[in-house]
């Protein structure tokens, strides 16, 4: 086993790439955005847009069209929304040509924990989302726009998001996957 | 010639998006166990992926800017709004087991889960533009720095800062690479 994911690493079409070569190169896709279209990494304010467009049908397009925050984040093809689509084509190639792309409904850390129900582990995961959201539309960014983008800038508003949101997350994690007294 | 817009700016959008989501399925963080796992400090790859793109990244952006290539993108500090806004975040990424932009990259890698969690994704984006209003007048307005970078806030240089990242972004993954042996 160890033989082998170390000769994996070699390749660039490998399944399993070092995190600090993937790391490298976010990096480097970083300097590329930056001077190429101007436009630095980021996924949330696209979704903000496109729950617009979901919501149109349902609240009616007056509703949102009007709505606050709507009325200047329209859904559109835009270059942040076009960004989002190849994420996704770029990590399903990704894991079709590693062979890793698997189904997955229950992951094994929550199984352990929290055992094989799916209605368990999908509200988790639509509160989870939910929060997730809510939280990077407040903060300015998630992950990728506030954490890595601002990040990388030094930006004041990228590292009081890092630090806040990696505290936070271990203390959901602590509580969470805390053992059981018995 | 850059930065270019228009047209051509979309089908590039394409491409840097499928390089992102390449990188991040390689980096193993669409993978919901890698990212709790980092919460529980049983697995490194989210921060060795994180710190190595803030650094790599950071140092070649102050670069390219210092010879005119780029410019900088700082977005406004709402404080209130970014401590509230990130501490929400942060349990919503250990319940959901993604960020949003893991998230979306672990739907096409099979995960189910990661699927489901996307339409929390959508109800959370729609609360937040229906509170959107109150949220501006009562959270986003308070102790506004504006787009201040901590080198302006310090008074030091950046490379001071990156050097200080890389030495503790070095000495911390030395560590973690020692423990596994």
């Amino acid at each position: 086993m160890a033989m082998q994911s170390q000769t994996r690493v070699a390749s660039g079409l490998s399944s399993r790439w070092t995190p600090y070569l993937a790391g490298v190169g976010i990096g480097v896709l970083s300097w590329i955005v930056f001077v190429v279209v101007a436009n630095p990494i980021g996924i949330t304010t696209s979704i903000g847009q496109i729950a617009g467009g979901v919501m149109s049908p349902i609240i009616g397009p007056e509703a949102v069209s009007t709505n606050a925050y709507w009325k200047t984040n329209v859904m559109k093809l835009d270059y942040g929304t076009l960004f989002l689509i190849g994420t996704f084509f770029g990590a399903l190639a990704s894991s079709l040509i590693s062979r890793t792309f698997a189904i997955e409904t229950i992951p094994s850390v929550w199984l352990e924990r929290f055992g094989p129900s799916k209605a368990k582990r999908y509200t988790a995961a639509i509160v989870g989302g939910a929060l997730a959201m809510y939280g990077a539309r407040m903060a300015g960014g998630c992950t990728s726009g506030n954490g890595i983008s601002q990040g990388l800038q030094l930006a004041v508003v990228g590292w009081t998001f890092l630090m806040v949101m990696f505290t936070s997350g271990l203390i959901t994690a602590a509580i969470m996957f805390r053992t059981r007294q018995t | 010639m850059f930065p270019i817009k228009g047209e051509f700016a979309l089908i590039l959008a394409v491409i840097f998006g499928f390089a992102f989501g390449w990188l991040l399925q390689r980096g193993k963080v669409t993978s919901y166990n890698v990212i709790v796992n980092q919460f529980r400090f049983r697995d490194f790859t989210v921060l060795k992926v994180m710190m190595t793109a803030i650094i790599v990244g950071g140092i070649g952006v102050l670069i390219l800017k210092d010879v005119g290539l780029a410019k900088l993108h700082i977005r406004d500090a709402n404080m209130l709004g970014t401590i509230v806004g990130a501490a929400i975040f942060g349990v919503g990424m250990v319940l959901y087991g993604y960020c949003p932009g893991t998230g979306v990259a672990a739907v096409a890698t099979g995960s189910v889960h990661a699927l489901v969690g996307m339409v929390g994704m959508l109800i959370g984006a729609v609360l937040y533009a229906f509170s959107f209003s109150w949220v501006k007048a009562n959270i986003l307005s308070v102790w506004a720095l504006g787009k201040v970078t901590l080198p302006q806030l310090w008074g030091v240089s950046p490379w001071v800062l990156y050097g200080a990242l890389t030495v503790g972004a070095g000495l911390l993954f030395y560590w973690v690479e020692k423990q596994k042996k």
